[in-house]
């Protein structure tokens, strides 16, 4: 778990990176190139991140939300604005609050592929930060485990309907896990994993799926639609 | 008294901190009422026999034996005042006093004004404002500057001058009427031969002859009633006219508080930004970077090693750190308040809640951001007492604008029976609420279920 990855890492990505605090910059320019990646462009505020983008053609984009020159939702609406022009680009939003208002109009991009919306507080967690942003490079939808439980909380008629365990697996597939990484997270066989999955399917009525990530995109599709209601 | 509870209200300024200027100023204004007509004009346009047998021309008449003794007593306070300023203005002391003469209807102006309820059922308030700043000099500047210490003094004046023709014409009235009427008894116990009454050459020396007098003296007792009564009323409209508050006075007051209340307002809004700012830009940015070092620490330290335990510790107390920082901030302005508004913060908060909550806020636009923050505290507070006291299973926050006015209700069905004098917090919303001109409205009988409405007028 604490094996760093930089060596066994995917591809190495063209980062964008985009956050206020110089401290926190620097720390995750390190983050990043220390698994390997190589950091194009590390900006300080939005109309920063947009230029930047448009000079280096990255393959994704890292952002934080609250930036100059409005101190309000700039990297969002960067972001947002980003993913109009470029659907296939990803992006991983940062913030020091998650709110379901902003997940949701990030996940309206491009079907929320290739889109991340996480807690600042999980970049020190670093290789689960490295293996979201790999996922969300490639295409994968990630998002806070904290949004989520908001969403479980809101959305309460089928999903009470959901067993506790159910309801941490769903958590765990609406980051993006594999069967296999939820069966080790939860300590648990894979067998099982599957089989709560199926549950939760039916009782959700989402049809079953083969495809890890359509699956992926149907629960999100349904939490989405639930935080809009 | 039944077991259930009625409504509660909390009223604008709830009742913990009434008091406030504004409320005083409506009572002020307010006329007094219980004694038929308002003023001593009115009552002179009754049918006679009603006018004549009411406490009026009784009023009037107090109203000018006691200015008359009031400016008697002022022109010879004025007169030693002068005098002695005057006389001692060799020394600086003599200065002072004369500077002071003018200000002389500060004193007199309460009187009258009080005075002036004898033939006027209205009150007049004070027309002064507080001086700007504290102390003597700066109270003095302000008085000499203010209209309504001039108008005073022209009052008091005034009143030095007719008070003593008050004084005149009221002596001749009695009198006339009192001979008239005691003519008889005036003959009949006089001894000398010339009769005590003359009318120019007519003398008057028998009973008899005195008799047609009385009824004389009836006519001008009525004529005199409402003769004193008219001049009374006259002499009351222009104290009024010169001791009453101008409009501009009245009304900059009622601006004048309700600014510095919106500015307080604005302070404490802008000050919670300040620190939800400084909170977000440091500590916040800080402790998110220490994570990030810390976790890249881990990654070189051996799995098992102490100080890789040491350091996984160090970790999670940083995280739980930023998570009661986050919380913290929350509750002093949260980000998406000041972003988005108040409908998408409302449902980011109901959907914190413990209780399964129904969100349906109807506000597109953006509003004060002063007014956003206090109906979203109030659904904050709302929630969380839910949440605490109610036992409720579930709860609905409903929003919409109409009329002009922003309606935020929370309803939950639990066990109702809630007080605000328990919670401490609902009086600071109410506190909060008054401040925007709104009102903050608690039902809830025990056995529920609770609602909490919050209403504040918007442009």
């Amino acid at each position: 778990m604490t094996q760093p990855s930089a060596t066994s890492g995917p591809t190495a990505l063209r980062i964008v990176l985009a956050e206020d605090s110089v401290l926190l910059r620097e720390g995750l320019v390190g983050l990043l190139t220390r698994y390997g990646h190589d950091v194009v462009a590390a900006v300080g505020d939005a109309p920063g991140l947009a230029a930047a983008v448009e000079d280096t053609g990255p393959d994704l984009v890292v952002t934080d939300v609250r930036m100059p020159p409005t101190h309000t939702d700039d990297g969002l609406r960067v972001a947002v604005t980003l993913r109009a022009r470029r659907p296939e680009l990803p992006i991983l939003v940062l913030s020091q609050y998650v709110e379901q208002t902003y997940a949701a109009e990030l996940l309206d991009t491009a079907d929320g592929a290739g889109v991340g919306y996480l807690l600042k507080d999980r970049v020190g967690d670093v290789d689960d930060f490295a293996d979201a942003v790999a996922r969300v490079a490639g295409g994968g939808t990630v998002v806070d485990q904290e949004v989520i439980r908001q969403l479980l909380r809101r959305r309460s008629d089928p999903l009470e309907r959901l067993t506790g365990r159910e309801a941490e697996v769903l958590g765990l597939m609406a980051e993006g896990r594999s069967n296999a990484a939820i069966a080790r997270a939860l300590v648990v066989s894979e067998a099982a994993v599957t089989k709560h999955i199926g549950n939760i399917l039916a009782k959700l009525d989402l049809p079953l799926d083969a495809d890890d990530h359509r699956r992926v995109l149907a629960v999100l599709t349904f939490l989405r639609r639930s935080g809009s209601d | 008294m039944t077991g259930s509870r009625p409504t509660l209200t909390l009223p604008g300024p709830s009742p913990t901190t009434s008091g406030s200027a504004p409320v005083a100023l409506t009572a002020a204004l307010r006329p007094a009422d219980g004694q038929g007509a308002a003023t001593a004009w009115k009552a002179l346009l009754r049918p006679p026999r009603r006018f004549l047998l009411s406490a009026w021309p009784w009023r009037a008449l107090a109203y000018l034996a006691s200015g008359s003794a009031l400016g008697l007593a002022t022109a010879i306070a004025l007169f030693v005042v002068v005098m002695t300023g005057v006389v001692l203005s060799f020394f600086v002391i003599g200065l002072g006093v004369l500077v002071l003469v003018p200000l002389a209807g500060l004193v007199v102006a309460p009187i009258e004004r009080r005075r002036l309820r004898l033939v006027d059922g209205d009150p007049i308030g004070d027309p002064h404002r507080p001086p700007p700043r504290p102390g003597p000099g700066a109270w003095l500047r302000h008085r000499y500057r203010e209209a309504a210490t001039w108008r005073e003094l022209a009052a008091t004046l005034l009143l030095g001058v007719l008070g003593i023709a008050d004084m005149i014409g009221l002596s001749i009235a009695v009198t006339a009427v009192g001979l008239l009427l005691s003519a008889p008894l005036l003959v009949a116990l006089d001894e000398s031969s010339e009769g005590p009454i003359m009318f120019g050459g007519w003398h008057v020396d028998s009973v008899l002859e005195s008799l047609p007098l009385v009824p004389m003296g009836l006519l001008l007792l009525v004529v005199i009633a409402y003769l004193v009564t008219a001049w009374a009323a006259g002499r009351g409209q222009l104290t009024r006219l010169l001791l009453a508050p101008r409009e501009a006075e009245s009304g900059e007051r009622v601006v004048a508080l309700t600014r510095s209340r919106a500015r307080l307002v604005d302070a404490f809004q802008a000050e919670r930004r300040r620190i939800e700012r400084d909170l977000h830009d440091g500590a916040q940015q800080r402790l998110v970077a220490l994570t990030v070092e810390l976790g890249l620490a881990r990654l070189d330290l051996p799995p098992d090693s102490d100080a890789a335990r040491r350091v996984g510790h160090a970790h999670e107390q940083v995280k739980l750190a930023l998570a009661e920082l986050r919380e913290l901030i929350r509750g002093i302005h949260p980000q998406v308040l000041t972003d988005r508004g108040l409908a998408p913060a409302v449902a980011d908060v109901a959907s914190r809640s413990s209780v399964q909550v129904t969100v349906e806020v109807e506000v597109a636009r953006r509003l004060a951001p002063e007014i956003e923050a206090a109906a979203y505290f109030v659904v904050t507070e709302a929630l969380a007492n839910v949440e605490r006291h109610s036992r409720a299973s579930k709860a609905e926050v409903r929003g919409a604008i109409t009329d002009g006015r922003l309606t935020v209700e929370v309803i939950d069905d639990g066990v109702g029976g809630a007080d605000p004098a328990l919670g401490s917090g609902l009086v600071g919303l109410a506190d909060r609420v008054a401040v925007v001109d709104g009102v903050l409205t608690l039902v809830s009988p025990i056995g529920g279920p609770t609602l909490l409405r919050v209403e504040i007028p918007v442009r």
